[in-house]
Formats: structure tokens, sequence, C-alpha cells
């Protein structure tokens, strides 16, 4: 093994198609590399769950102190259009392990195929949450265009959160519901669309033939965000949509 | 000459070798877009020693405001942003990142007998995200600053009329980047050790910055969300922390403290670490309990999880879980006491060197036992509702924060700024500057802990003339501490325009960071270090090769 950097660990490429690997010149052997960047995900990966603790805590805290409002807020949430965007996040993450599964064989097009499915399962997801969004927004239970108006000091109003069906007259702050859905799907969203753009960052390495069974740590870790995201949501799918 | 490593020679004279990594690329984009951890390292201490210069200024400004009952410069709306201004750059800017970012960075990798950091490009944008907070901070004065405390109590963050969200940001980031770092110490300490260097061989530095690699990766996301709520909830009204929209205003306590708790062991844990380096190497001596102070920093770590609730002892929780926060928070104090003695243990008898990095050492050492002592007596409940937020919370934090943290910190600079830059600094000065600076910290505090326990109230702009005796010699002490610091800088820069040659091995020091040339070359060892000794074994050092001239 070099110490002066004139020459560097590389693993071959398994055939024409594909690009020999260079490990990292602080790396002596490949196995070393693939381990540091591996704990380090599964490190990042503890960060986002902590990130979204805080969410689940202030949830579960607001659930507690007004569990009539979580219970009639629940009830206004279509649970078909959460259980539609459960499937297609399940089938999603199945697509992405197999997307990794044949980077790992160097199959070139089934991995470009799987990751494609896997970006149109996110976009499918995302799709539903824009209708989700939007019936909300047209009850007046997230105003959209009315989120950043600041509060009515005057009214004791909030311009987001009309209720025209006084569907949530009967409860105390039911804004407060809408507000931790909005806040929790929102993130998650932007989760989804990372992901997306990661598993894309991948196709592209794919394409030039980046990663195959010598190399595929990259495949290997955004399919773990993606299994990831896949997970948060299917915690939030019961908690917001099932419980009441 | 070697205990740790086989024979390397660290001198080589044959022209054309390779040169150290401070001299072998040269321009702006050499440094900007490093990947060295020791360049990351380099450009980390030049930004935290500089916003720490601003948080200085910042708390001098507050003490001669505070020169006359009434208040001497302010309006008290100025004076609040002002004090807020010292509290987030210190904390948020400079004590968090500094040592990691700047120390951290230079030596763990040496010490692992590593040749960079497991995750470099990581590293490089820790820094940048550091940098991004720290233009977000200074925008956020332009804006219009901050009068919140550096704290962002809720409902007061929600409704003031200044730039929270700004700041909220900045925090938002400066997290990441202290993830981020933690994150790439940690898969460094497991996967780039060198040959032979078991855990038990580490240095204790390295054992400190692991543990709080942990503490910065599982606390910090919880301030990140929290930070992101408060904007939220200023931009969009959530309602999560506002009691106008059915919020809880203390919940935000509870998600604060339960970073920021961890945060305060974030901030002293490496600090231990450095002690440990220098109270060894200035005693030449085999630190006393090794494997104590080794576990003691992890425990510390997991029970610091445990005792945020004792900020919040007149927020309203209930008594039960007051009384499991008050004990766990007298629990804590044991590990930190074992290490306490374990140095202590570790000068007696050795061959005492009073160098600038011991001095400093010896003044950590005493006044990390007042401010560690004050912390068990705020830890009682009784006497903390007489207490809570007083000036005695406010010196003893400062005890903490400013004479143990920030005084390790200067031992540490002191230590290893020969390593780094292959200078030397006026020794005569440095230890003038240590004395100032430890006789202007206590004039400056102990004052505050008399005034707190007679119930003068912190954040407060004007104070009743009973105490005003105390605030101007507390005022004094600031300025004396003050000009301490600014001889520190003084020497420092000039020793590097100076440029006398520092010796190889400046100290005598036997880890693998003395092992190295100095300043050492791009990837650290000109090749790979074997350890065959047990760490901290000086029965072999031979300081007449050791301490050649660097060439």
């Amino acid at each position: 093994m070099s110490h002066d950097g004139h020459h560097s660990v590389v693993i071959p490429a398994p055939g024409p198609e594909f690009v020999p690997h260079t490990v990292a010149h602080h790396f002596d052997t490949p196995v070393q590399e693939f381990q540091s960047l591996k704990l380090g995900f599964w490190l990042f990966l503890a960060t986002e769950i902590l990130l979204f603790g805080g969410l689940f805590a202030a949830y579960f805290y607001y659930h507690d102190l007004y569990p009539e409002t979580f219970r009639e807020g629940g009830r206004l949430l279509s649970w078909k259009l959460g259980a539609l965007n459960t499937s297609v996040l399940l089938a999603s993450s199945w697509t992405m392990a197999m997307g990794v599964r044949s980077a790992q064989t160097s199959q070139k097009k089934k991995t470009l195929i799987f990751c494609g499915l896997t970006v149109l399962g996110a976009a499918a997801f995302m799709v539903v949450k824009f209708f989700e969004y939007k019936s909300k927004h047209d009850h007046g239970l997230v105003i959209f265009t009315e989120l950043f108006s600041g509060y009515d000091e005057a009214a004791k109003q909030l311009p987001w959160f009309k209720d025209y069906d006084g569907a949530m007259a009967n409860v105390p702050h039911g804004h407060m519901f809408f507000a931790i859905y909005l806040t929790m799907t929102a993130i998650h969203g932007i989760h989804v669309l990372i992901g997306a753009g990661l598993i894309l960052w991948i196709m592209k390495g794919t394409a030039k033939g980046r990663f195959h069974a010598g190399y595929y740590l990259p495949v290997d870790l955004v399919g773990l965000y993606w299994h990831l995201v896949d997970l948060i949501w299917i915690f939030l799918f019961p908690l917001l949509y099932l419980v009441p | 000459m070697t205990t740790n490593v086989p024979v390397i020679d660290a001198h080589p004279t044959v022209p054309g070798l390779p040169k150290n990594y401070l001299n072998c690329s040269r321009g702006f984009m050499s440094w900007a877009g490093t990947l060295d951890h020791k360049r990351i390292g380099i450009m980390y201490l030049i930004g935290t020693l500089l916003t720490f210069l601003a948080g200085g200024v910042f708390a001098l400004l507050v003490r001669l405001h505070l020169w006359e009952p009434h208040g001497m410069l302010f309006t008290n709306e100025k004076y609040n942003q002002i004090f807020t201004l010292h509290g987030a750059f210190m904390v948020f800017l400079f004590v968090i990142p500094a040592i990691p970012g700047a120390l951290g960075n230079m030596v763990l990798p040496l010490m692992l007998g590593a040749k960079d950091v497991a995750l470099p490009r990581l590293n490089l944008l820790s820094f940048y995200l550091w940098l991004s907070g720290a233009v977000l901070a200074t925008l956020a004065i332009v804006l219009g600053g901050f009068d919140t405390g550096w704290t962002f109590y809720a409902p007061y963050s929600l409704y003031t009329n200044q730039a929270v969200v700004t700041i909220g940001l900045a925090i938002f980031l400066l997290g990441f980047s202290s993830i981020f770092t933690g994150l790439n110490f940690i898969v460094t300490t497991h996967k780039l050790r060198a040959a032979g260097l078991t855990w038990f061989r580490m240095p204790l530095f390295v054992w400190a910055i692991y543990a709080t690699a942990i503490l910065q990766v599982l606390a910090t996301p919880v301030l990140g969300i929290t930070v992101l709520l408060v904007a939220f909830e200023r931009l969009y009204h959530i309602g999560i922390f506002d009691p106008r929209l059915g919020g809880d205003p203390v919940l935000f306590e509870h998600f604060f403290w339960f970073y920021s708790h961890p945060a305060v062991y974030i901030m002293v844990l490496p600090a231990f670490g450095i002690i440990s380096e220098t109270v060894s190497v200035h005693s030449r001596k085999p630190l006393f309990g090794y494997k104590l102070i080794a576990f003691s920093s992890l425990a510390i770590a997991i029970i610091s999880f445990l005792v945020w609730g004792h900020h919040m002892f007149t927020s309203g929780q209930s008594t039960y879980a007051m009384f499991a926060f008050s004990f766990l928070t007298f629990f804590v104090a044991i590990p930190t006491a074992i290490k306490e003695f374990s140095w202590v243990a570790t000068i007696w008898k050795g061959s005492i060197a009073l160098n600038s990095p011991m001095l400093y050492t010896l003044a950590f050492l005493i006044i990390f036992a007042i401010g560690g002592l004050t912390g068990v007596i705020l830890g009682a409940l009784n006497v903390d509702l007489h207490l809570h937020d007083t000036y005695f919370v406010v010196a003893h934090f400062h005890y903490v924060m400013m004479g143990s943290i920030a005084l390790a910190f200067f031992a540490g600079l002191h230590h290893w700024w020969p390593k780094m830059f292959g200078v030397i600094y006026d020794e005569t000065l440095a230890k003038i500057a240590c004395g100032i600076i430890f006789v202007g910290f206590n004039i400056t505090f102990v004052p505050q802990f008399i005034m707190g326990s007679q119930g003068m109230p912190r954040r407060y702009a004007t104070y009743v003339d009973e105490f005003h005796g105390y605030h101007q010699v507390s005022t004094i002490g600031a300025m004396i501490l003050g000009s301490g610091v600014a001889l520190m800088v003084y020497y420092l820069v000039a020793s590097l325009l100076q440029r006398k040659p520092a010796m190889e091995n400046q100290w005598g020091g036997v880890t693998l960071d003395w092992q190295t040339p100095t300043p050492p070359p791009l990837e650290n060892f000109y090749a790979p270090p074997k350890v065959t000794h047990e760490v901290y074994d000086y029965s072999t050092l031979d300081l007449k090769t050791l301490q050649r001239p660097v060439s």
C-alpha cells in the first residue's frame, strides 16, 4: 500500500460496460472504505429518526392534551388515500431493494428499471399527497394560500384555519391536529423528494457503469435512506389516519 | 526514541521529500477547497477565535453597561440584544464547535495514526455549515438583532418583533455542522485506528471526543427540530408552543433542554480530553485511572441525557420528576469528580514542567472544581428555587464555560500550537497572560456568586444600589480578563510572524500526534504507524533525540 499517493487501491470493473472504482486515498482497503461509509450513514439515519422524534413527541403530547381534537381531525383525513400511499411506498421499498440487489449482481439494466420504478412510486405518492392537501385546502382546514398571513390578533383567528364545514367546531383548538398533520407530512414529503432526487442520481451513475458487484455502496446507502422514508410513513399513517 | 511506533525517521534529510501540510500547496482554493483535516482544523481555529473575540466584545459591553445601577451605555432593549448576542455567539459559534472543530480536527487523526478523517468531504461541509451559520448570525444582527436570550424561550421568542427566524436558521445549520463533525469522528475512531492501537491504547482526548460525538449525533437533531418548529410557529403559527393557540411553552423548554443539557457536555467533554493530555505530558507521568477517565466520559454522556429537567425547576413540572432530575444531577457529579481526582493524582509525584499549557491546566483544575461544585449546589431543589435566574447561576456556568472550557481550549491551543505551525510563542508572555486571565476571571465572577446569592437577577439592564460595588468589581475583573486575552492573541499572532522554530516534540509527548514530523506532512505519516506500547508510557522517552528543532 502506498502512502505517498502515487498509486491507489482500485477495484476492477466486472466488464467493459462498467467503470473501475478507486478507493479514496485515506483508506487502506475497500472493506475499510465500505464499512466507514456504511457506519457513517447509519449514524446519519439515527439523526433523522431523532429529528422526527421531536415531531412524534409533539404529536403524543397534544394527542394526550386534546384527545377529542385528534379524534375528530383524524376522521377528516381520507384513510383510503392514506392506505393507497402506504401501499405505494411499501411497493417502492421492494423495488428499491431489488434495485440494490441488481447493482450488487452487476445487472445494469435491471438496476435502472427498478430504480426507475421507485422514482415513479415517489411521484405517485406525491400526487396522492397533493390531492389530499387540496381537499384540506378546499375545506378550509389548511388554507395553503393563507399560511404566511400571520395571526389575526384582533379577531383571535388563524387565517389558514377557517373550517368552512364546522367539522371541528365542538373540539378545543381544532387547528392543532392539522398543524401537526401538515408539519409532519410536509417534512416527510420533503424527504420523499430528496430520496427521489438521490435515486435519480444513482440511475445516472448506473447508466455510466459506476456501480457493479465490486462497488455498489452508494446504491446501498440510498436504498437505506429510501427504506427510512418508508418506515417513517409507516408510523405516520396509523397515527394520523387510523387512530380515530 | 519511540515508545508507540517502530523507528520512523521523522526528519528526512533527502531533498525533495514531501513538504508539510502548510506549504505543500498554495493559493486560496488550496485552502477553501481543502479536504485535509489539518487545514480544515486551522480554518475552524481562525473562525472560532474570531467569534470568541466578537462574543468577548459583547461581554465587555454588557459589563460596561452595568457599571452604573441605571445602566451606562444602552437602552434596555439594546441591552437585551447585546447579552443575547454574547450568549448566542459564545455558545453556538465558539464553545460548541471550537474544540472538536479546531483541535479535534487537527489532532484526532494524528492520534489515531490515520491519514485523514474517515469522511473528508463531509468534514469540509461541516466547516461550511459553520461558516454559513456564522454569516447568518451576523446577518441577524444587521436585520435588527434578537433579544430572546440564547435560550429562545417561548412564548417571547414567538412574539418579539426581531430576527428570530434568521438566527433560528443559523442555529439549525450550526447544529448540522456539529452533527456531521461528531458523525465523522465516530466513524474515524472506529475504522481508522493504526495497527496495534486498541481502544485502551487510545489517548484520552480521543475517548473524550468520541463521547462528545455520541452526544452531538444523538442530541443535536432535537435542537434542529426545535428551532425549526419555532420558525414554523413564527411563519405560519402552528400553535405548538404558542399558548394563545392551545400550545404549551413548557414543551419548548423540554425540547430545548433535552438538547441543551447534553450540549453542556458537548462543550465540556472535549475540554476534559485536552486536560487529560496536558496533565500527563507536562507531569511526564501516565494518567492515573486511565480506564476510569475513559469510562467516566461515556457515563457522563449517558447520564447527561437524563438531567435536562434541572433547568426547569421553576417552570412547572411534577414534584416526582423534579426529585428524579435533582437526584440524577447529583449523580452526574460522580464521574466528573473521578476525572478531577484522577488529574490531580496524575500530577502527584510527577516531573512537573510549568510550561504555559500546564499553567492553563492548573488554572482549569482550580476553576473547574468551583464550577462543578456550585453546579451540585444548584442541583438541590430547594436551593435552586432561591438561586434560579440569579447571578449565582451566571457565575456557575461561566466558571464552567469560560473558566473551564475556554481555559482548557487555551491549554490545548498552547499545547498543540508548535505542532500545528512549527513555531513557538513567547513563553514568558504566555505565562503572564495566563496569570492575568486567571486573576481577571475570578475577580469578574466571584462577586457574581455573592450578589447572586443575595438575589441579583440575571438579564436585568438595571439593578438596585446595594449591588453597585459588586458590579463595579466584576466589570474591572472583566477588563483585566479581556486584556489577558488580548495579550494572548498578540503573542500567538506574533509567533507566526517571528517564526521562532519549535522543537520536533516540544513537550515530550508520547502519543502518535507527537510521533509525526512537525508540522505534519499532508498525509500525516511517512509510513503507517504501528503501536506496540501502552499509551502514556514515558519510560523510553529520550528527550535528546525528540527535541531537535524543526528544520
